[in-house]
Order: C-alpha cells, then structure tokens, then sequence
C-alpha cells in the first residue's frame, strides 16, 4: 500500500453492509476530497453511522470498497487511526474518569495531542475537565468528545453529529473550529441531519437514503436540482399556473398565489405571472432543509430518488 | 401513598421483562433441590445408614461451619436440610439481591428510572416494586421447595418449614440490596456491598454455628435454619425475617427520600483535570476501570479467607482437645481440618471466578455502552484494547486466589501459632488458579465470539458451583462432573499437586483466549445504545 498524494481522503464505492434482513448500506457511493469539509446528509437510519464505522473499522464490509487515506479501513485500521480523529454522535464516557482524563486517554492512545489546543478549546468550550464523567451532562459529553479529536494533530476528523447537544452558542463556537482546521487544511467528514451546519460548513456534500448516496455535489450543484418558492400578488386573480411544467404545491387564494417552481421552468412561470399584473413578488432559494424533507418525503412514499413532481395534495 | 403510585404496574413489568430470567432460575433452584434430596434419599435409606453418616458428620465442626447445625440427621428430612439448607439459603439470597439490585440501581444508573419516574409513579415505587416482585419470586421458590419434598414423601411441616426458610432468607436480601441501591452510584458497587452483606451473613453463621450459636443469630441465614425443619419446627424466627425486612426497607425509604434521582449518599467529587502517565496505556486504563471491583473482590476474599482460616483453627483445636473425637477421625485433627480448608478454597475459587468472568465481561460492557468505539478509533487494535482488561482479569484472579490464601493462612496462624501455615495455605490456594483462569479464558472466547454469548460464561460457573458443592450428592455421571475445570484441581491443603494437570488446565485457558481474542479480531464491533 502506498499513499497517492492525490488520492481521495475517502472513496467508497458500491458499498454493501447488512445486519440480519437489513441493508443498512445497499452500495453506497462516496468520495471526499483532500482539504475538503464534506457534509454527509441524511436523516436517521439512513446509514451514516453504519458507513462511518466501516471507515474506522469496526465494521466489516459485505461487498464494496472502501479506502481511506490511500489504505484498507479493515485491515490497517491502528496505522490509519494515527491519523484521523473521531466523534461519535452518542457520547458515553467512563463513568468514574473526569472529563480530562478521557480526554488524555484518546489523546495518547492516537499518539499525542497538543496540550496548548486542548487548554484552548477547554476554553472555547467553557468545559470543566475536573468533573468525573457520570456527572456530564449529554453537550458536555458532547464537547469531551469534540476536544479530545480537535486536540489532535490529524490529516482527517470523521465527527458524526457532532453538535447534537450543544447550544447555538457552543455550535457557534464548534463551526469555528472546523473553519479553522480547514484553513491548516484538514480534511472533515461531517455527517448530520441538521442542515444549516453543512449549510455553514460544507464544501460539498453528499446526501445519502436508505443505505444510498442520492445525491452528491457542492451545493450549488445541488440547488440546480431544486425549485424556488414564489408567492407573489397580481392585480387580477392568477390561472393557468397549474398547467405549466415544473409547477409544483401550487395554492391560489384570491389574486395571492403561493407555488414552487423547478428552476429550470422559472422563466415560464414568471411570464405567465406578469400577465395578470404582478404587485408584489418574494422568491426565495429552497433552504437545504426543503431539498433534504423532498427526499426524506419521497423515502417515505417509495417513489423514485430523483425529485419527481409530485403533488402531496394528491397523495392524501 | 403517592409515594407508591404505579408500583404495581411496574413489578408486572419487571416481570414481563425478565419472564424467561426468572422462571430459569425459579425451575433450576427447585430442580436441584428435587434431585438431590431423592439421590440422599437413595444414598441413604435405612435408619442405620442415616445414623452411621450422622456420628461422622454431627461433631465435626469443619463440616458444620461449612453446612450449618446438625439436627435430626436420624430422619431423611434432617439430612437433607442439613446438605442443603445453607447453600440453598444462599443461592437464593443471591438471586433476590442480585434481581432487586438489578430493578433499582441498574436502571437508574442507565437512566431507565428517570423516564419512569417522570410518569405517574411514586418516589418509593420502583424499589417497592422490586422488593414485591423478588419477594414473589422467592415465595414461588419456597413453595417449590416445599412441593418437591413432599413429592419424595417427606413431612408437610418439615417440608414447609425448609421452604419458607429459603424465602425469608431471600426476602430479606431482597431489602438488603434495596439499601444498597439507596448507598452507591454504580449498579456494580451496590451488587457487591449486598454481596458483602450475604458473605459476612454466611460467615457470622459459620462462627455461630461452630461456637456457641450466638452469632448465628446475627446472621440471617441463621434465622431459617432456626426454624429446624424436619427436627421439631419452630416458625418465630421468620418473625425475625419479616421484621429485618421492615426495617431495611424503612431504611431505604428514608434513604430515597433525602437523594436525588442518579446520586448516591456519597457526593462525588471532582477529579484530576489531566490523566496521569499510565492511564494512557491499555493496562492502565483497564486498570483505572476495574480498579474498584479488583479492590473490593481482593478484600472480600482476604476476608473470606480470614473467616475461614478462623473457623478452621477452632475446628482445629476441638477436634485436638477431645480426644474421643480425635480417635474417631482416622486422619487426625490436622487431616480433617485440612480437608475443609481444602473445600473452603474450592469455595474461594469459585467466588474467585465469578470476579475474573465479570472482569473479561467489562470488555462486553465497554463494547455494547459504545464507550469501546471511540478508544478503537485511536491507533489502539482490538488485541491491545482486549489484552488490557485481559491482563487484569487474568492477573487479578491471581490478586484474588493470593488474597484467599493469605486471609486463611493469617488468620489460621494467628490462632494456632504455626506461622508456617501462611505460606503452605497460600500455595494451596493457587492450586485453584488455573481453574480460575479456564472459566476466564471461556468467557474471553465467548464474547469474542459474540457479545451476547458472554453469558455462557455465567452458566458455565452456575454448573462448577453444583458440581463442586452438589456433585457427589446428586450422583452425576462422571463425564459431566470431569466437565468442571474444579474436578481437576489438587485438593489443597492435605492432597497433591499433580503438575502436568496444572500445566493442562492452564494450556486449555490460553487456548481459550486465543480463540476469543482471534474471533474478536474478525468479528463487527457492534454499536452502542
């Protein structure tokens, strides 16, 4: 095995895990850049947790490969490990170490951390290392975690969830951080289901359903796909919307009229929408959030992955 | 009572939850006790028999220290309340507190109880709930062991009385790990203190029984065998029972009232903000974590041991004061106490291997808490992480067997003034390691195997303890009595030491390691919560 420069710091492709009946990865397809903080969107159970655990090696693969930094995840897990650093989404700690200690123990089991970053983020964090770790609360035991990987001095962070518990404040304080380590050009593994983070963070991003990448790209690759939301008043009451294409969850109400529009089909409708005398328009580009529920709502209704118009008010 | 609101709803469900759990048990206690009561019947069927066994059984103060006053020995009842009253009594205190500490403490430790809490349920329900529920449980166990003897033709009011002495026991272990719950703030912690409080019972007994009797009646195991079943009954001391059990829980009460929910009594105070140079290697750090259960096992069995070595030493200079008795045993004082140091360290050994299986099992607990996969997320493989807690089990089982040797031999020492004992009792102990260390290595290829398979583990101990206690009553077929690494050990002090079989026992246990350690290495870890 030998390190390409240029390799990916992740490349998965056609990834299969399954545990009994289930396919919690059914070939999944990834690819992070070097340098790059790369959002890994999906709501839970979608397979993000089962794939990051792949990369760390706690997980053998069914079918699939995977490499991370240039190596195999399985089988040279301790000489990767030297150079990544980890946050689970679901800290526990020992119960009878203080936060410090728990600290430390990571720390040095990679190999070292940085004592000066670690007071540092101590800091940041507003975290008291001195108290045992039964009597954390979950943010506190959150941000152990996020202290003990941010101390270290690694090529790659995989942090799954990692701000689940935190306040605005200390998720504030955490974006930071990451805008930091990819300014000394660590690469980041993000994964969530909050939106805004990778929405803050993200370079690109790769969204994964059921065990899928669904799809992958910068976001603005991303929001070429999607639609933009109109509600705009005209001086005579609106028709015809309806019939165009790409007009989706229309709602006309007097001479008000609510849709959202493909962007692809955003000419046509603006035209049709100035026949009838516009006197005030807002548009607003979907939130990832919307892009993100589209395909949650699609999961749930076992339609195709690949945002299909869809008309919710004809599936009640 | 607010206070108690939901607590019935709560026992239904702790029994819904652990049907299977308990019923296993209930059965296997009731079915051990069937099966050797009809093999003494068997074994011994004449009065002639029965009287001949008992002149060698009813003055030897080693075997009652081990089993308790010997009354009625004449009638098959006696004999059979006799063999089996003090383990029994113990083996159900075990369950009771051992399931009740399991309704209380383990669920608040895992934040269960907050959520139940957080319903329409009293403060004290979840510890009434338990106590109700495994009070339940022994008075099935107790009836059990009533029908079976009355099943071998055995007399109601003995049969009754053996029953009900079972349960009172249980009962108030039941509340003694309720106060327990109330004291520590781990789950691991209050299971031992209780179990603490059921060895000083059996020791406080041992003594009793063995000298004037008084401090039998400090120790609840000595309260059921005062009811003498089968050798005229007495039914006032389960008053003593069902009032102990009051007042325990009183106490618990009290004790629930003035904590908050997770807390112990103590406060727990703030640590080092830094870890310290060792922490950060793999045996360090199963040390740090298991240093609590190793000290507390450690001083347990050196305890154990001192009672024992105690024991022992009156044993000793009884049998060299009558001389009518010292005739009688053909080996001599030194040759019968021997033999009972020698079945008391087997006792050691067994107590020895429920800490070293625990200790290979906190791998498991690591694992399925999620707290295993951060440490395996660092430059740390899965041999090394294993071979931490490994090194501590295997090494603290060597801890726990000197801890053994060293109380008896203090103790015995002590008593008789041979100072010589110390080192011969302590090698005599060790005798036992290496069977110590293949319950260890099974439990190590267990889980190595799959997590949940660890309890095999636990079965695994459950049949050396019938063999080793029960064996030679219930007649077993030699195959499954060879099946506990125990039936090779030397009998120490008095026998010999065979080494090649030292050197088996020992080659079977890393074996095992080998096997668990090289199946971990292949297997998923799997996730936490």
């Amino acid at each position: 095995m030998y390190d390409r420069p240029m390799a990916p710091a992740i490349e998965i492709s056609g990834l299969v895990k399954t545990f009994g009946p289930t396919r919690a990865l059914d070939g999944l397809d990834l690819t992070v850049r070097r340098g790059e903080v790369h959002g890994f969107l999906g709501p839970n159970g979608a397979g993000k947790s089962t794939a990051i655990r792949v990369l760390l090696g706690l997980l053998r693969a069914d079918a699939g490969a995977a490499r991370l930094l240039g190596g195999d995840p399985w089988a040279d897990a301790v000489a990767l490990h030297r150079r990544l650093a980890y946050v689970p989404g679901d800290v526990n700690l020992w119960p009878n170490l203080t936060g410090g200690e728990a600290i430390d123990v990571l720390g040095r089991l990679r190999g070292g951390l940085d004592p000066r970053r670690r007071a540092a983020l101590l800091d940041r964090f507003e975290l008291d290392p001195a108290k045992k770790g039964r009597t954390y609360s979950k943010g506190n035991r959150q941000k152990v975690a996020l202290v003990a990987a941010l101390a270290a001095d690694v090529e790659l962070l995989i942090l799954d969830e990692p701000t689940s518990g935190l306040d605005p404040l200390m998720e504030e304080a955490f974006r930071t951080c990451v805008e930091e380590r990819r300014a000394a050009g660590t690469t980041v593994l993000l994964s969530s289901h909050i939106l805004a983070e990778v929405e803050a963070l993200g370079d690109r991003v790769t969204i994964i359903r059921a065990g899928r990448a669904v799809e992958s790209g910068t976001l603005a690759d991303l929001r070429h796909l999607t639609r933009t939301s109109i509600v705009a008043d005209t001086e005579q009451p609106p028709a015809g919307l309806g019939a165009l294409a790409g007009v989706h969850d229309l709602h006309v109400q007097g001479d008000r009229a609510r849709f959202d529009v493909d962007t692809s089909h955003l000419d046509e409708a603006l035209r049709r929408l100035t026949q009838f005398g516009v006197r005030s328009l807002t548009s607003r580009p979907p939130t990832l959030e919307e892009l993100f529920l589209r395909h949650y709502g699609d999961d749930l209704d076992g339609a195709s992955a690949d945002g299909a118009a869809r008309d919710p008010a004809a599936a009640r | 009572m607010t206070q108690l609101t939901g607590t019935v709803a709560l026992a239904r469900f702790a029994a819904r939850r652990d049907r299977r759990l308990i019923a296993g048990c209930v059965v296997a206690l009731v079915l051990v006790v069937l099966a050797s009561s009809s093999s003494l019947k068997g074994l011994y069927p004449t009065a002639a028999d029965r009287a001949r066994l008992a002149a060698t059984l009813e003055d030897n103060p080693a075997v009652v220290a081990l089993r308790g006053p010997a009354r009625g020995l004449d009638t098959i009842g006696g004999l059979i309340a006799f063999q089996l009253g003090a383990n029994g009594a113990v083996a159900v205190a075990l369950l009771s507190l051992l399931l009740t500490g399991r309704y209380t403490r383990t669920d608040e430790e895992r934040g269960r109880t907050e959520l139940v809490r957080a319903a329409a349920v009293g403060r004290a329900a979840p510890p009434t709930a338990a106590v109700a529920l495994v009070a339940a449980v022994d008075l099935v166990i107790g009836l059990g062991v009533a029908g079976a003897l009355l099943a071998i033709g055995q007399p109601l009011a003995g049969s009754l009385a053996l029953g009900a002495s079972f349960a009172a026991t249980g009962i108030v272990f039941a509340a003694v790990a309720a106060v327990a719950a109330q004291v520590t703030e781990s789950a691991r912690a209050a299971h031992g203190l209780a179990a603490a409080v059921l060895g000083i019972a059996y020791v406080l007994r041992a003594a009793g029984d063995v000298g004037d009797g008084t401090l039998s009646w400090l120790s609840p195991i000595g309260w059921g065998q005062a009811t003498r079943p089968f050798a005229g009954e007495r039914w006032w001391p389960l008053v003593l029972s069902l009032a102990a059990t009051a007042l325990l829980l009183a106490v618990a009460f009290a004790l629930l009232a003035r904590r908050d929910l997770g807390s112990g009594l103590i406060a727990p105070r703030p640590g080092s903000p830094v870890a310290g140079p060792r922490l950060a290697t793999p045996v360090g750090f199963a040390l740090r974590l298991q240093r609590g259960a190793l000290v507390g096992w450690t001083v347990g069995l050196l305890l154990l041991g001192g009672a024992f070595g105690a024991v022992g030493a009156d044993a000793r200079s009884l049998l060299d004061t009558s001389s009518q008795l010292h005739d009688f045993f053909d080996r001599g004082g030194a040759g019968v106490v021997d033999a009972f140091l020698a079945t008391t360290f087997v006792v050691g050994a067994l107590v020895a291997a429920g800490f070293a299986i625990q200790s290979v099992l906190r791998l498991r607990g690591e694992e399925s808490s999620g707290r295993a996969e951060p440490v395996l997320a660092t430059a740390i493989g899965r041999g090394r992480w294993a071979g931490g807690h490994l090194a501590i089990a295997f090494g603290g089982a060597v801890v726990v067997q000197v801890a053994t040797g060293l109380g008896t031999g203090v103790a015995y020492a002590a008593r008789t003034g041979d100072a010589a004992q110390v080192p011969r009792l302590t090698a005599a102990a060790l005798g036992q390691l290496p069977a110590v260390w293949v319950l260890a290595g099974l439990a190590v290829a267990a889980y190595g195997l799959a997590p949940r398979l660890g309890a095999v583990a636990w079965l695994a101990l459950a049949g050396a303890v019938l063999v080793a206690l029960l064996g030679p009553l219930l007649n077993l077929p030699d195959a499954v009595v060879d099946l506990s690494p125990f039936s090779h050990s030397p009998s120490l002090p008095g026998g010999s030491a065979a080494p090649p079989t030292l050197v088996a026992l020992t080659a079977v246990a890393a074996l095992l390691v080998a096997v668990g350690l090289a199946a971990l290495g292949r297997r998923d870890i799997s996730s936490g919560a």
